[in-house]
Parts: C-alpha cells; structure tokens; sequence
C-alpha cells in the first residue's frame, strides 16, 4: 500500500485547520498538531534559521498550549477584542513529498474586522505535514507574512 | 544648523495650564497642533536614540532610521565615523536610500544620479556642466545631524546649541551602564526587532515604560503564563522598588531591585526556569561564568525612560516614533551577548518573543490598553490624564530628587516636566 500522501489529502487538513482558527476553537487546533511540530511566524523573509533568529512565533508544543490556554483565559484584553477572521488558503504548490510526509506552498489572504476597520494579512504559508498513528498532522507551519519587515500591529487571534 | 521651522506658533497654548504637575489635558493626546509644536520643539532641538552601535559594526555599514518625522541614514564613513544625515538629496529631495540597513560605498540618488559619500559629501553630480560656475558641490552634501553616543546607544539632534549627550543624560549614565550588564561578559548587541503600530499618541507610550501600575492588569495572561517563581518575580508591586526622576525628564523605575546589578549576588541559586540552560553551559564554562551568563539572560529588574524616544526596558531596546498626533510606532529590539553561547542567545530570543511583539503575550494587550486611552480621551475634551500616583515620593530621592514607590507616576511627571520646559523654551 503506497504511504504518499495526496494533494487533496493536504488541503483537507490545511482547510480544516484553517476553518479552527476562524472559528477560534483553539483546543480542537492543538491536535491537528503533531507532538514535534513548530508553528513559526518569521520577520525577515530570508531566515533560513529560525532558532537563532527573532521571530514573531516560534512556538513548539509546550509555547502552543501555553498561547491557547492564554487566549482562553479570559485575562488578556486584547485576546478578548480579537478582531473576526475569514481567511482562505489556496494556490497550493507540492514541494517536497516522501514517505508519510508531504511539503505544501500555499497563499493565505485573511480578512480581520475589528472596530470599524476591515484589515488584509497576506501570507505564504510553509506546511509540513506527517502521517503518524493519528492520522495526517501539522509538522511544521511558517507563515511568511508580506509586511513581516514593517510594522505589524497586534493580532489577538492566531494565523 | 537650525532646520527647524515652526508651523504652528507655540505661544497660542498656555502650557502653564494644560501640563500641572500632578495632571495633563486631554489635549495633549488629540490636539494635532500641539502634535505640531512637538516634532519642532521637542523632536526638532533634543536628543533623539537614533541606533545601537552593533547596527553598524563596520566601515560603510548602515540603517535607515527617523528623527521625529524626518527620515535620516546612520552611517558608518570610511573612517569609521558614525554620521547621522538626513535621507534627501539635496537636489530635488529625494531619499537617497530606502534600505533598512546594508553595506553601501556610496549613496547614489534614484531620481538624476547624484551620488553622495558615506560622510554624505557630495561626490557626483552627472551633467555637471550644466551647472554655471557658482555651483559649489561642497555647499549641498547630505545635511548632517550632529551625532553623539554613549556606551553603545547613539543618538543625533537638529539642534548645534543642544547640550552635550553627556550633560543630557546626566544622572541615567550609571544606569546606562547597569543595563549593559546584560551581555553577561560579552558585548550587548541588538538581535533583531518587533515594529508594531498602535492608533495612539507617542505619550502613551513614553508613559507606559515607567507604569507598573499597569503590569498586574494588563499582563495577567503573561503572569499566568510563568512558572510559579517567576510569576513571584514579576510580581512586583508588593516589592521595594521605586521610580525615581533623573532629571531632563529621564526616570528610572525599579521593579526588581536584585536584578540591578547582574555582576552581583552570582551566588544567588539559579531560577528553576534557568536550570535547563545552565546544565547546557556547564559543558564549555565555568560555573561562575555560567552563573554570569545565566543571570544576564533574563535580563535587567529596571527600566531606563530616556525623554523623548528609547527605553532600555529590562531585556530590551524600546523606540518610539510618532507618526501623527494619533499613530505612533514602536519597535522592540531584542538584546544577545555578541559571540555568546548559542544556547544562552536563543533563550534571549524565545523569552523575548514570549512577551513582545504583535502576537506576543505582553505587548499585544499592552497595544489594546493603548488604543483604548486614544480611544476614550476622544470622551470629555475638558478632562484630565491624571498623574497623581505616588506624589509623597517628591523630594524623597538623593539629592532632594523625586522617588515613589514603584508604582508612583514620578517618571511620568518627570517626562511632562521636561516636556513642557522644552514646549515652552
């Protein structure tokens, strides 16, 4: 039985996380994560080191927990005034694919309202995903935001 | 060189009136005129934090920077001189480089070809004979701000009758010196940055590093987020810490007085959130280096204010700029031990994305208190921000200066003090 995994495989999950994150349900996030994966938001868009480098997020699962379990705590005010998100994720491109492993290069346009204010945040988006025991998971994500060098301002919600 | 030219006349507000000791209006948030006078009278004459040194280790190395509104390039000459010039030909004003930062021999205008030495001397001008013989290259190089620095932090004003940077920062030198600690035996260099933008004015700002007030409400959710120790740590308006006024509208507010000193008390035990790295280092150093190095890492227990635009906030840089009367930009510029363990620096960094930055858990609701203070000054034009907090500090420091507890609003008093002698001047 062949263990590559399909395109279409992919999007299901990068559009299912995608549909938690607008909808906010942060606990259901956390396990489309595998135990190893790193959730990252660069600022220079040429980092090839995100360890040894300032990034927005660089987030393994200890830091994931910790963002969701702040995010829900009801203690911090701006998580509370999160601004409403409607993203969408497309332009897919595969480009890396092994065994049980599969590379995918996507184009992230979201939507915030906040206040009165609609804002754009536009990404590339990195996806590294696995198939393990619990089916297909998030091994790496890295959101490679368009304005990660100029200012960013807060965003209660995650990307 | 005076460059500065005033837009609005500064002698229409009663400054007597709007900035009391112990209060300030409302005004002063909102009012896009006064925002004016500032950028000439504030921005336009003192000392503006322009760059680390570390930004521009070598010859021809550069950023590009503001001074209040005005764009500016920190560069480093062939001699190895720090220039600070503002960002604009002399020609027909265009900026002359829109790098962030970089090594360049030459600054060469996009629009006719001008081209400008690292000192900002003027070296080419294509066509030249075009010009009739009055033109004098040497009359239109890059204007030069004049450029002092200190322990590392250089900054540039408009202003040739300024005081020297010394005499500016007076009292918050030793202070300076305190924070460099925190390379731990290596020189502190800057590691990269948070920019973010709040619709608020830039006193919110400047008031917020000198505010513990604020820290167990706003950061409850960092707070939560610690172990047990540090929790304990950050919880520090139950402590002996104090705000004093240093004078020339600096202040100085210590919220965890073990931690001013990072070369001393290195017997102290090693916090249970340090144990990991420490065990790391002991493989290449020596316990009492990694005792130095440990300590370094989480940072300074103060933050400096530097009247107008930088703090050296525990564990990092934090710059302001104003963008209008109600935009102000920020940037939080992380701190790592230049050639300092791998380990040690990669602490420095998660610990400062773990509280800064947009998605940080600190700054991002330190941005949303903010822009609700712009906000709800839009209610009541004729009501105060109120700056009474701690006044039975006045008179309390060395000297007969101002100290409070280290929840007073002495720092802040002591920006607007300064603030309205510089309006006023």
């Amino acid at each position: 039985m062949s263990t590559s995994i399909q395109l279409s495989e992919a999007t299901a999950l990068i559009w299912q996380e995608a549909e938690l994150l607008d909808r906010q349900d942060y606990d259901e996030w956390l396990k489309v994560w595998s135990d190893d994966g790193l959730y990252i938001i660069p600022i220079e868009k040429d980092c090839d080191d995100f360890a040894n480098s300032l990034n927005y997020i660089y987030d393994d699962q200890s830091m994931r927990d910790m963002r969701v379990r702040r995010l829900k705590s009801s203690f911090s005010m701006s998580a509370l005034t999160a601004a409403s998100t409607v993203r969408t994720v497309s332009r897919f491109t595969v480009s890396n694919q092994s065994d049980n492993a599969i590379e995918v290069r996507a184009a992230q346009i979201l939507i915030e309202h906040k206040r009165d204010n609609s804002r754009t945040v536009a990404a590339n988006v990195d996806y590294r995903l696995v198939r393990g025991p619990n089916g297909l998971q998030i091994a790496q994500k890295v959101v490679w935001l368009a304005n990660s060098e100029d200012s960013v301002n807060g965003i209660g919600y995650l990307l | 060189m005076a460059t500065a030219f005033t837009r609005q006349n500064s002698t229409e507000f009663d400054f007597d009136h709007l900035v009391q000791h112990d209060r300030v209006h409302t005004s002063l948030y909102n009012d896009a005129a006064i925002f004016d006078v500032e950028m000439d009278k504030i921005f336009g004459e003192t000392w503006v934090w322009v760059a680390h040194e570390s930004e521009l280790p070598g010859k021809g190395d550069f950023i590009t920077t503001h001074v209040g509104m005005q764009p500016v390039i920190v560069s480093r000459d062939r001699k190895g001189v720090v220039r600070v010039l503002l960002n604009r030909c002399r020609h027909r004003a265009a900026t002359v480089c829109e790098a962030k930062k970089g090594n360049a021999a030459s600054f060469v205008c996009p629009y006719h070809g001008w081209g400008y030495a690292q000192d900002g001397s003027l070296r080419g001008v294509p066509m030249a004979d075009g010009y009739d013989a009055s033109f004098n290259k040497s009359e239109y190089g890059l204007i030069n701000l004049r450029t002092e620095s200190y322990n590392g932090l250089i900054f540039a004003t408009h202003n040739d009758d300024a005081p020297s940077l010394d005499d500016f920062l007076g009292k918050a030198k030793p202070w300076i010196d305190l924070f460099m600690k925190q390379g731990g035996g290596y020189p502190v260099s800057t590691g990269g940055e948070h920019k973010f933008r709040f619709p608020g004015n830039w006193k919110i700002q400047l008031e917020n590093t000198t505010d513990a007030y604020h820290f167990p409400v706003v950061h409850k959710s960092f707070l939560n987020s610690l172990d047990s120790q540090a929790e304990e740590l950050f919880s520090f308006l139950d402590g002996d810490g104090y705000v004093e006024d240093l004078g020339n509208g600096h202040s100085v507010m210590v919220m965890i007085p073990e931690l001013v000193d990072l070369d001393a008390n290195l017997d102290d035990p090693i916090p249970d959130r340090f144990e990991e790295l420490a065990e790391e280092l002991r493989k290449e150093h020596s316990e009492e280096e990694v005792r130095r190095i440990v300590r370094a890492v989480g940072g300074t227990g103060f933050n400096l204010n530097l009247f107008p635009n930088i703090a050296c906030s525990m564990a990092f840089f934090r710059a302001l700029r104003p963008i209008s009367v109600e935009e102000t930009e920020i940037r939080h510029i992380a701190i790592t031990m230049e050639g300092g363990p791998e380990a040690a620096n990669q602490m420095r960094l998660r610990l400062h994305e773990h509280f800064q930055g947009p998605m940080g858990f600190g700054s991002t609701d330190d941005a949303e208190a903010w822009e609700r203070v712009q906000r709800g000054s839009q209610a009541g034009p004729d009501l105060w921000i109120m700056l009474n907090r701690g006044l039975d500090g006045d008179g309390n420091g060395p000297g007969g200066s101002n100290r409070g507890d280290v929840s007073a609003e002495t720092g802040m008093r002591a920006a607007y003090g300064e603030w309205k002698r510089m309006m006023q001047a």
